[in-house]
């Protein structure tokens, strides 16, 4: 099996959320979900000295993550009806006509990547762009990115995918084995660091 | 829905709809409003009808957008996808507001038919009857000519139109039409950088001379921006935030930034941010100026070569002792206090070894690139703050040659693209632009010596009819709203008030009037490249579908307008229509540019773009300064201006306010230290990617993924009991706003900051839950370029129920 996967150059991300936007109205999503998030993560703070002047050590990053397409995903294992498979891309999608609308997928990936669409009755997630990787096109997020900070593709054919995405705030890599492979920007914490805290939680919940 | 010959992509479509009553493409003639802003599902096998257009809005970026259409319907968005996609290489890719267009266009909300106040009703109750267009354009033209008959042409004004910038059109249409009328009166200045071109720009340099672009930058050198968030205003793949990613990546390039909020530039690049105070960038640069002269790094050949006034040996004729910069840093100066970098970190809340350390970095730094956006001019005191920001780069002599940016905006080019001529008016007078309320209020009351009146002594006539395409500054966009709808919603003062939009903004409530219109991808749309960027390039923008509705496009109205006002064969010469006009105009600027493809080649491409040429060079001025004399008054870079010492012996000026020659800093109304037990913290406001000014703010997939948000720091908000995302009301001497806090480090101390482009939304109580800025700015004007400074205020911050 031919494993796909991102590549996400971390340094050249401005968190401007094009890739979220573009994805949403190519796959015509409502405001409420996304399948593409953008985090804004925080660390440092601010000191005051005796003569009142503050000063700071605080620091910044955004992240972009999607679906991660993991070698282990929580969301497969979590189907009770096999309707989230893996195919031979190693792309994780929804078998619509299998799918229940149980949500337990949802409730198990740590991503945040599938959603229960209560109106469709089933589960929706990002799912590689598939169609357009067909006729050879890239993932509409990763053609949206202005920065160029996004790439798609078999992992090892992707530039510089040597490390895993084990950066704050998604959990270690262990847990699904997850093909999103990263360069790190210089604040970046790692997975489970208590240095930094996500402050845009009312644009991804 | 339940068909299983349904696509992935059109089941996916289908089920994204979520309740949507009604498809574009299947309305039936007459049908009053869009079910939804949802496309239906696709038939198996159609194919897409692509068609190149482009962001039309006043970011300045105008990035290419292509339409998948499917007969009228929109089905998704993409962007330029042409030559190499290479990180370095342009691509004009367009940022999230653009990629969101689809649910803009076919929002619900549309404006589909001409609109009449109902009777009985006042301006801002938003109550409207469908009405013809011949009764909308009998009415216009009436009014026209009774209140040019009345008060005169002076009595007509035509605002700017923000909302549908960048390509050949915009207003021009409405000006064309009066001009060949009798003119009406203008405006000079714009909201956006006012102080820098009327108040700094023509007594430092002239004009804008001396900026480059970040693509001019030099291996491994240092860039020093001041409030310059260019990620945050233009995020497309040609813009300058782009274009300093690149630099910083393959030239090793140092940034460091200075604003009060940690805006979105470089941020995951790691670039400093060294928090400033709103409003004391002139204390900063007298600061950094001081210690440059302890460490001797201080240009002082540079300064006597091309400058007038640094010291007292190069003072122009006539200026009084001590007035150089020199005294004015030394303590010998008008207010006889020395500008330590101890005297600066008081001011600017940096401390004073981060000033001492960044003179040392700047006095070392060669080459060094200066830049300012235009936040920091927009403040009270921001005629000075901008000549002070272009003094930093002339102390040390980095201005003129390459790497460097003469401490102005950062540069740009672009094809010289010509827009509809519109004529000569005969109108003389003009008058700032921020005080268009004022002049409808009492004109005549505007003189020259007190508000910068030009073309004559005061205007001679208040605003008796205002005309408003494609803009949202007369409830929204303007200082002191509250103030403002007041004077609108006066109807002996302002006597009509025609609207032309897309959308029922809060703008639009106060008109007497209201045109559905045409939005530019919905018509023939010629452009150039992004104004604001350094790039080149031209969209041949084409309709991607026929009129909906009676929503009807600004050149073929106004067409209309001249037929009842008996001009139409002088206003389009002899029965040109829009696409004559880009083909017209295009074929005008191919006589000046080689190269370029043809109008029908174009249209067939689509878009057509070329790299720029960089700027390497050492500026005449600096190679002959005699031979090559700058356009101002001395001939030199004045860091002491003569013009300023005259006006400020002639112009009256409010209380508290002066003009000083030099750019000197002082707080300014209601600047920075003037808070109160009542009002004790800065407010300020910032561009933000959710919007462009107000266009796009009612589109709301965007504001879920970048939420519109009071940014507090956390040494404010928890003595104040505000959590992360609680409401709080934030109040100024002009009035409350309700909305959802952003508890951040992003944010220095002492500051509070709201995006500007929210829309105003007061309740019963006049208490705004649209988040608009100028529910809480006010009207002063700086005092040189009477341009706006409204992102000066103080402010409480309170706690409030949801």
């Amino acid at each position: 099996m031919t494993q796909y996967g991102f590549f996400y150059d971390a340094s050249r991300c401005t968190g401007c959320r094009t890739c979220e936007l573009a994805c949403k109205d190519y796959n015509n999503l409502p405001v409420e979900f996304s399948y593409r998030h953008v985090y804004e993560m925080e660390g440092g703070g601010w000191q005051q000295d005796e003569n009142g002047q503050w000063t700071c050590d605080t620091f910044t990053y955004y992240l972009s993550i999607s679906c991660q397409h993991c070698d282990n995903p929580a969301c497969t294992r979590a189907c009770p009806t096999g309707a989230m498979h893996k195919d031979e891309n190693g792309i994780v999608s929804v078998d619509t006509t299998k799918c229940i609308g149980c949500g337990y997928c949802a409730m198990a990936c740590p991503y945040n990547a599938p959603h229960v669409s209560r109106e469709a009755g089933h589960s929706m997630k990002c799912d590689g762009c598939k169609d357009r990787v067909a006729q050879g096109l890239e993932p509409i997020c990763v053609e949206s990115c202005s920065g160029r900070a996004l790439f798609f593709g078999p992992i090892d054919e992707l530039p510089n995918a040597e490390e895993r995405a084990e950066v704050a705030p998604l959990p270690t890599v262990d847990y699904t084995q997850p093909n999103l492979y990263i360069k790190q920007c210089p604040n970046m914490r790692p997975s489970g660091s208590t240095e930094v805290h996500l402050s845009n939680l009312v644009e991804v919940n | 829905m339940a068909d299983t010959s349904l696509s992935r992509r059109s089941f996916v479509k289908t089920a994204g709809a979520l309740g949507a009553a009604a498809a574009v493409g299947s309305l039936a003639a007459g049908e009053s409003l869009l079910g939804g802003s949802v496309p239906q599902a696709l038939a198996e096998g159609e194919e897409d009808r692509i068609v190149w257009s482009h962001c039309h809005v006043n970011c300045g970026g105008a990035c290419v957008l292509r339409f998948h259409m499917q007969g009228d319907e929109i089905k998704y968005v993409e962007t330029d996808n042409t030559g190499s996609a290479e990180f370095g290489d342009i691509q004009m890719r367009a940022c999230l507001r653009g990629r969101s267009i689809r649910r803009w266009i076919d929002h619900p909300d549309r404006l589909n038919y001409p609109l009449k106040r109902r009777e009985g009703t006042k301006r801002g109750d938003g109550v409207y009857d469908q009405i013809s267009w011949d009764e909308a354009l009998d009415t216009i033209a009436s009014e026209f000519t009774r209140i040019t008959k009345e008060y005169g042409n002076e009595a007509v004004f035509i605002q700017e139109c923000s909302g549908v910038e960048q390509n050949i059109m915009m207003n021009s249409p409405f000006f064309r039409l009066f001009n060949l009328l009798g003119g009406e009166v203008t405006r000079y200045g714009n909201y956006s950088n006012g102080s820098l071109n009327f108040g700094a720009n023509p007594y430092t340099y002239g004009d804008g001379w001396g900026r480059r672009s970040f693509k001019s930058l030099e291996e491994g050198q240092l860039v020093v921006l001041f409030g310059d968030a260019v990620m945050d205003t233009r995020m497309g793949g040609d813009g300058a935030g782009y274009d300093l990613n690149v630099a910083i990546e393959k030239k090793g390039v140092r940034v460091i930034m200075i604003d009060p909020r940690r805006n979105d530039v470089a941020i995951n690049k790691g670039a400093e941010w060294i928090p400033i105070r709103p409003g004391t960038d002139a204390a900063l640069i007298a600061g950094i100026a001081h210690e440059l002269e302890e460490l001797k790094l201080t240009d002082h050949d540079f300064l006597k070569k091309y400058c007038v006034g640094y010291s007292e040996d190069t003072l122009p004729k006539g200026a009084p002792k001590n007035s150089s910069y020199y005294a004015y840093i030394m303590g010998t100066g008008y207010d006889k206090v020395e500008k330590t970098p101890a005297w600066a970190s008081e001011i600017t809340g940096i401390p004073e070894a981060r000033i001492k350390q960044l003179a040392k970095e700047i006095g070392e730094a060669k080459p060094l690139f200066v830049a300012q956006g235009w936040g920091m001019q927009r403040h009270a005191n921001g005629d000075y703050a901008s000549r002070a920001v272009m003094l930093l780069p002339q102390l040390v002599g980095q201005v003129g040659k390459p790497g460097t940016n003469a401490g102005t905006h950062e540069g740009n080019t672009g094809f010289p693209l010509p827009t509809l001529p519109t004529g000569d008016n005969p109108i003389p007078e003009q008058f700032p632009n921020y005080l268009w309320v004022e002049a409808i209020k009492d004109g005549p009351s505007l003189t020259a010596e007190e508000h910068g009146i030009k073309g004559g002594d005061r205007l001679k006539s208040s605003i008796k009819m205002l005309v408003n395409y494609g803009n949202n500054m007369p409830a929204n966009q303007n200082g002191d709203i509250n103030f403002t709808t007041e004077v609108l919603r006066d109807e002996s003062l302002c006597e009509f008030i025609l609207c032309y939009d897309v959308f029922m903004t809060p703008s639009a409530k106060f008109a007497d009037i209201i045109l559905p219109d045409l939005t530019p991808q919905e018509t023939y749309s010629l452009s150039a490249a992004g104004e604001m960027n350094d790039s080149l390039g031209i969209w041949f923008g084409q309709p991607i579908r026929e009129p909906m509705y009676e929503r009807r496009e600004v050149y073929e109205v106004c067409g209309e307008l001249a037929k009842r006002l008996g001009v139409y064969d002088e206003y389009s010469e002899g029965g040109l229509t829009r696409e004559d006009w880009c083909r017209k105009l295009y074929n005008e600027l191919r006589e000046q540019v080689d190269g370029l493809p043809t109008y029908d080649e174009g249209v067939k491409m689509g878009i057509y773009k070329r790299d720029v040429e960089i700027d390497r060079s050492v500026d005449p001025f600096i190679k002959d300064p005699e031979a090559n004399p700058l356009s101002t008054a001395t001939g030199k870079i004045q860091v002491y201006a003569p013009e300023l010492a005259e006006l400020a012996k002639a112009w009256k000026l409010p209380e508290g306010d002066a003009i000083y020659p030099i750019p000197v800093y002082f707080p300014g109304f209601e600047g920075p230290g003037t808070q109160t037990d009542e009002r004790p913290l800065q407010l300020t406001s910032f561009h933000y990617r959710a919007h462009t000014h107000s266009t796009y703010t009612n589109n709301e997939v965007i504001q879920k993924a970048s939420a519109h948000q009071l940014w507090i720091n956390p040494a404010d908000a928890e003595p104040r009991g505000i959590a992360d995302n609680d409401y709080v009301n934030v109040t100024t001497d002009r009035g409350t706003v309700h909305i959802l806090a952003k508890v951040t480090n992003r944010i220095i101390p002492g500051t509070v900051a709201l995006p500007e482009g929210g829309w105003y939304l007061p309740d019963d109580n006049g208490v705004d839950h649209g988040g608009c800025i100028n529910t809480l700015t006010s009207r002063h004007v700086n005092p040189i370029s009477k341009a706006t400074g409204q992102q000066s205020g103080i402010c409480q911050v309170e706690k409030a129920k949801a």
